[in-house]
């Protein structure tokens, strides 16, 4: 019985779906990650479903404290998203999303780089239909570009992985480190997936053009899954930890100007995979700890963020933060579990964000690494920010828009209160979840240090904004950002990160214009020769033919007599 | 008693019933006789693999006139392995083809149909099996006469052009095969294939043998389209009946690699040779060639069937990069491939043939929408198309996983990065098609467009799960590309 993997109880339960209706699809749907978090629950660890492939041992189901721990909390994650989109009529993304789910899930207990690999490329496939059913031109395109990148990425693992079995003869999905070509480019492969930075613009591209629903999927699964495979592959590899800084400081800029509050998550998302990476890095035991535990409590306190502006897009048809405002009027239990999202995000204590983030603060700090340190303080003032008060002040606040509608479904609220009491629950009482972490945990949150550490961050923050309300400059007019000016607080950030844009805008404009240029004189020639009218597609007559025959007879002629 | 001669009816049985196809001159019954001659011979060949794979390599003296003055018969692992592919293709396309032809062939010809396609077929497995070169001119005439004819019955008039340029083409091929064999004639005073791989390899430094070498592989390369010597073949897949491309997309060419394998493996002395000529680096880089430029000219393509064709000239790179790695990884990959793309290619044209028996085109704007009309074709179409970029759990991941290694084995990544490039485009133009047929709506006011008849769906259906089938479990296949490898390499070492 444990030979079979838990993701394939979502894989092959989501195969009924498009057959049933009603309320009975909404049960069944219900049941299935509630009976694979039960069935993930009953194993034990260790090493089931070996089958020969190819001369080499498949292993299905590998159970051990980490894949177990992703299974819980990406099941979690399967059932929150299931009720909230209990009303979608349509069944191609609710199919597509039980099979993402079960794919990762199946990935995460993949005991070898060959079964990883499918799960990986069944991910992205399944995925970019959460995309597309959004029915648009733009989010085909998003999704289409999406898919490339993720295929890609498997593609590369692909190639990683063979050129790591050729040089050692196993396909055993252990430690890699960086000691060989196969393995950096199986990094490489992660580290698409994981958004590093200039690997990341998928995410901020196709998760805003998700369904209202899908986004909640996407933002759940396909990151988490490279965190897993880093953790993984490459604790203490000291280059992720640069990697994770520079992860957690640049999309702060980013966010603070992008008027789309769904892509504003998007970029917080970036910034809290940085944490984790950064944390992979450090490599030791309360890093790693923590990493995992940040990605937990992730999942729920961004889940519950993306549902909630998912709520308001479904309700009010847009997500663009100048045109909304004053909903807490409307939806004020909306608003609330929002708040509850982005003070776990923003590490506030008490909320799970602190009790996470804080493992991984204390690792660095422990180990040495004051600039690491630094940085990740910084991006926790940044994050408090564009994810603690833009979000909700944006969404809910600032200035009235005028809209009014109803509450969001019961079926979303319930999503949204279960994903809110698990955030509160976590960091209020952390010794369940530091019990399943995958070593021993011996680390307190709540000392008198931690506290006043991360309420000073806060306070500070907070002064900061007063400050900056007091100084009355109107922030300069951004590209697409097109907000209310009456919101003063947005000027000192905004002024820095514009500079920020000034300089490196320009670049980067002018580098994708030049590879955008490349790429179309690459395409026309590859066209002028091998297009329908192009020399080596033209249908060529036979004295054409004939020529080449002695032109091949006498090259192989001068080969062999010299 | 009959188990002695299963080599000789394994030939003999086509070649007889051909005639009787033109003597019965009605389409119908020709078509019946056909359907019985294949499966009959398809059981041959599957004896004979057992026969092989349970005592060893058969040799089969034609007439009772003893090797190396008679015609000898040789049945080794490489060409028992092939016999099946040959022949499991043949038998799948008769009742492929009865409605097909019916729909394209003008209704008084169709009897020719299947005098010529036994022919063909009785052609391709003298190919195979005989161990005598000149024999081998003889059955080689024998598939390319009948395959011009095949094509040219086609109702497209450019379908005759096509069989007539594929005629001078082929002509001219089959003579630098004959000159070939004759000047290592003149050197050896044998043409008995066993026996000239034990005489030519104390006088491979004659000039004599590398003219004889050189006048073979331009000869061969010919026949199985290798680039740039590919120019024949996407006009006479395109035009020829969906059934004949069928056919010989996966056997034809085939069959010509299989020629190129004992050319440069059995009578050269395989890997030894390539030390004194750099044949296998002249093979491997247009291989290459052929993988990057034909896939790159299919993305272009907007004829289905042309798309395919060049898709084939690109896949036989594959098999042509496998033979030239000289090792048996490389190899047996190649030698896969052969079965591999023959499940799959089969199964893309058969679903190209049952969209133009439902739709009357090939165009890929013609798919529009079919996605919905026609989906167990289209889903036929995808599993094809997964296969040819080589998706895991398809045979194409297979084939490239063993000349993967190979090229790695050898210390040649750039080969093995070209091989996924290639994967790539694969994957560009299969998605061009399964876009329009999916995601396009269908043209307003076109007919009603059904299913195609079962008749059709059924081989189609076959070919796909053996796509699947032998992508999971690929011990049988495997295991027989590697026998057949080693023998290759391992009897020179």
């Amino acid at each position: 019985m444990s030979s079979f993997s838990p993701g394939l109880i979502l894989m092959l339960g989501a195969l009924a779906v498009p057959l049933l209706r009603g309320h009975v699809r909404s049960l069944y749907m219900l049941w299935l990650p509630i009976a694979g978090l039960l069935y993930t629950i009953s194993l034990e660890p260790g090493v089931y479903g070996q089958i020969e492939f190819l001369g080499y041992t498949l292993e299905l189901v590998r159970v051990d404290s980490l894949s177990k721990i992703f299974g819980y909390i990406f099941f979690g994650a399967a059932a929150l998203g299931v009720l909230f989109g209990l009303k979608e009529q349509d069944t191609v993304p609710q199919t597509a999303a039980l099979i993402y789910a079960g794919g990762a899930i199946s990935a995460v207990f993949a005991g070898d780089l060959i079964s990883l690999f499918v799960f990986w490329e069944l991910t992205a496939i399944s995925s970019v239909f959460l995309i597309w059913a959004r029915r648009t031109e733009r989010s085909y395109r998003a999704g289409m570009r999406y898919l490339i990148i993720q295929v890609g990425s498997g593609v590369i693992l692909l190639a990683g992985l063979i050129i790591h079995a050729a040089d050692t003869g196993s396909i055993a999905f252990g430690y890699l480190g960086l000691s060989s070509p196969g393995t950096a480019l199986i990094l490489v492969a992660f580290g698409i997936k994981c958004a590093f930075p200039l690997l990341h613009n998928w995410l901020q591209d196709a998760y805003p053009e998700a369904t209202v629903g899908g986004t909640v999927w996407l933002s759940a699964f396909t990151t988490k899954l490279a965190v897993y495979a880093l953790a993984r592959g490459y604790p203490g590899t000291e280059m992720l930890i640069w990697i994770g800084v520079t992860m957690t400081a640049f999309p702060i800029f980013f966010a603070v100007i992008e008027n789309d509050l769904r892509r504003v998550l998007a970029y917080s998302l970036n910034n809290q995979l940085g944490f984790m990476v950064t944390g992979i890095g450090i490599g030791t035991e309360m890093a790693l700890n923590g990493t995992v535990a940040h990605a937990f409590s992730h999942i729920l306190y961004k889940a519950l963020l993306f549902m909630s502006m998912g709520a308001v897009l479904y309700r009010t048809g847009t997500i663009k933060g100048s045109e909304l405002g004053g909903l807490y009027k409307s939806m004020p239990w909306t608003a609330g579990f929002c708040i509850v999202g982005a003070a776990s995000i923003s590490a506030f204590p008490l909320f799970s964000g602190f009790i996470s983030k804080s493992m991984i603060l204390t690792a660095a700090a422990s180990e040495g690494y004051f600039f690491t340190w630094l940085v990740l303080l910084f991006a926790s003032a940044g994050v408090f920010h564009h994810s603690g008060i833009k979000i909700p002040f944006f969404a809910f606040f600032a200035h009235d828009s005028g809209i009014r509608c109803k509450e969001a479904p019961w079926n979303m609220l319930a999503a949204m209160a279960i994903a809110a009491f698990m955030c509160i629950a976590i960091g209020v009482y952390p010794g369940p979840l530091y019990a399943i972490l995958p070593f021993p945990v011996d680390f307190a949150p709540y000392t008198t240090a931690h506290v006043i550490t991360q309420l000073q961050l806060l306070l500070f923050s907070a002064l900061a904004f007063t400050w900056l309300q007091r100084t009355g400059l109107y922030p300069p007019e951004l590209r697409s950002v097109n907000l209310d000016f009456d919101i003063v607080y947005r000027k000192g950030l905004p002024a820095f990160a514009r500079g920020f844009v000034r300089i490196f805008g320009p670049i980067d404009r002018e580098a994708r214009r030049a590879a955008l240029g490349a790429f179309g004189r690459v395409v026309h020639q590859i066209y002028r020769h091998h297009g329908p009218a192009g020399a080596l597609a033209r249908t060529a007559n036979a004295g054409n033919m004939v020529f080449w025959m002695i032109v091949m007879l006498a090259g192989y002629l001068v080969i062999y007599f010299i | 008693m009959i188990l002695l001669h299963l080599p000789a009816l394994q030939v003999v049985v086509p070649l007889m019933a051909a005639p009787a196809c033109v003597l019965l001159r009605h389409g119908r019954i020709a078509w019946a006789l056909a359907l019985v001659v294949t499966w009959t011979a398809f059981a041959v060949a599957l004896a004979l693999l057992l026969q092989v794979i349970d005592s060893g390599p058969i040799s089969y003296a034609m007439g009772g006139w003893a090797p190396p003055w008679g015609i000898e018969y040789r049945v080794d692992t490489l060409a028992a392995f092939i016999l099946v592919i040959v022949t499991s293709i043949g038998a799948l396309v008769v009742p492929f083809a009865r409605a097909s032809v019916e729909r394209e062939v003008a209704s008084d010809r169709i009897y020719l149909f299947y005098t010529m396609y036994l022919l063909c077929l009785s052609g391709l497995l003298g190919i195979t099996i005989t161990g005598d070169a000149f024999n081998l001119f003889v059955f080689l005439e024998i598939s390319s006469l009948s395959s011009y004819v095949l094509i040219s019955l086609g109702r497209d008039r450019r379908a005759l052009t096509a069989a007539f340029r594929y005629l001078i083409l082929g002509t001219i091929g089959a003579t630098f095969y004959i000159i070939g064999v004759g000047m290592i004639y003149m050197v050896t005073g044998t043409l008995n294939i066993a026996d000239l791989a034990s005489k030519l390899p104390a006088m491979a430094d004659s000039r004599t043998v590398h003219m004889a070498l050189a006048f073979l592989t331009v000869g061969i390369s010919l026949k199985l389209a290798l680039f740039p010597l590919h120019l024949w073949l996407p006009n006479a897949y395109a035009f020829a009946p969906t059934a004949v491309t069928v056919f010989l997309a996966a056997t034809a060419t085939k069959v010509a690699v299989y020629v190129m394998i004992r050319i440069v493996y059995t009578v050269f002395g395989g890997p030894a040779i390539f030390e004194q000529m750099p044949i296998d680096e002249m093979l491997m880089g247009l291989g290459m060639l052929s993988m990057i430029g034909a896939s790159l000219v299919a993305i272009f393509q907007d004829n289905v069937k042309r798309l395919l064709a060049y898709s084939s000239l690109s896949q036989i790179g594959y098999m042509v990069l496998g033979l030239s790695l000289a090792n048996v990884s490389g190899l047996a990959g190649g030698i896969v491939h052969i079965f591999n793309h023959a499940m799959m290619k089969a199964a893309l044209f058969m679903a190209v043939g049952c969209i133009f028996y439902r739709v009357g085109s090939v165009h890929i704007d013609a798919l529009a929408g079919l996605g919905r009309r026609m989906p167990l074709t289209m889903a036929g179409f995808v599993i094809g198309g997964l296969s040819l970029i080589g998706a895991p759990l398809t045979v194409g991941f297979v084939s490239k996983w063993y000349l993967i290694q190979g090229a790695l084995e050898r210390g040649l990544w750039p080969v093995a990065l070209v091989i996924l490039a290639s994967g790539l485009l694969a994957l560009i133009y299969v998605w061009r098609i399964v876009e329009v047929a999916y995601f396009r709506p269908s043209p307003d006011g076109a007919t009603e467009i059904r299913e195609a008849p079962l008749s059709m769906l059924i081989p189609l259906g076959v070919l796909c799960v053996a796509c699947i089938y032998f992508g999971i479990d690929a011990t049988a296949t495997m295991d027989l590309a590697t026998a057949a490898a080693v023998e290759l390499i391992g009897s020179h070492p």
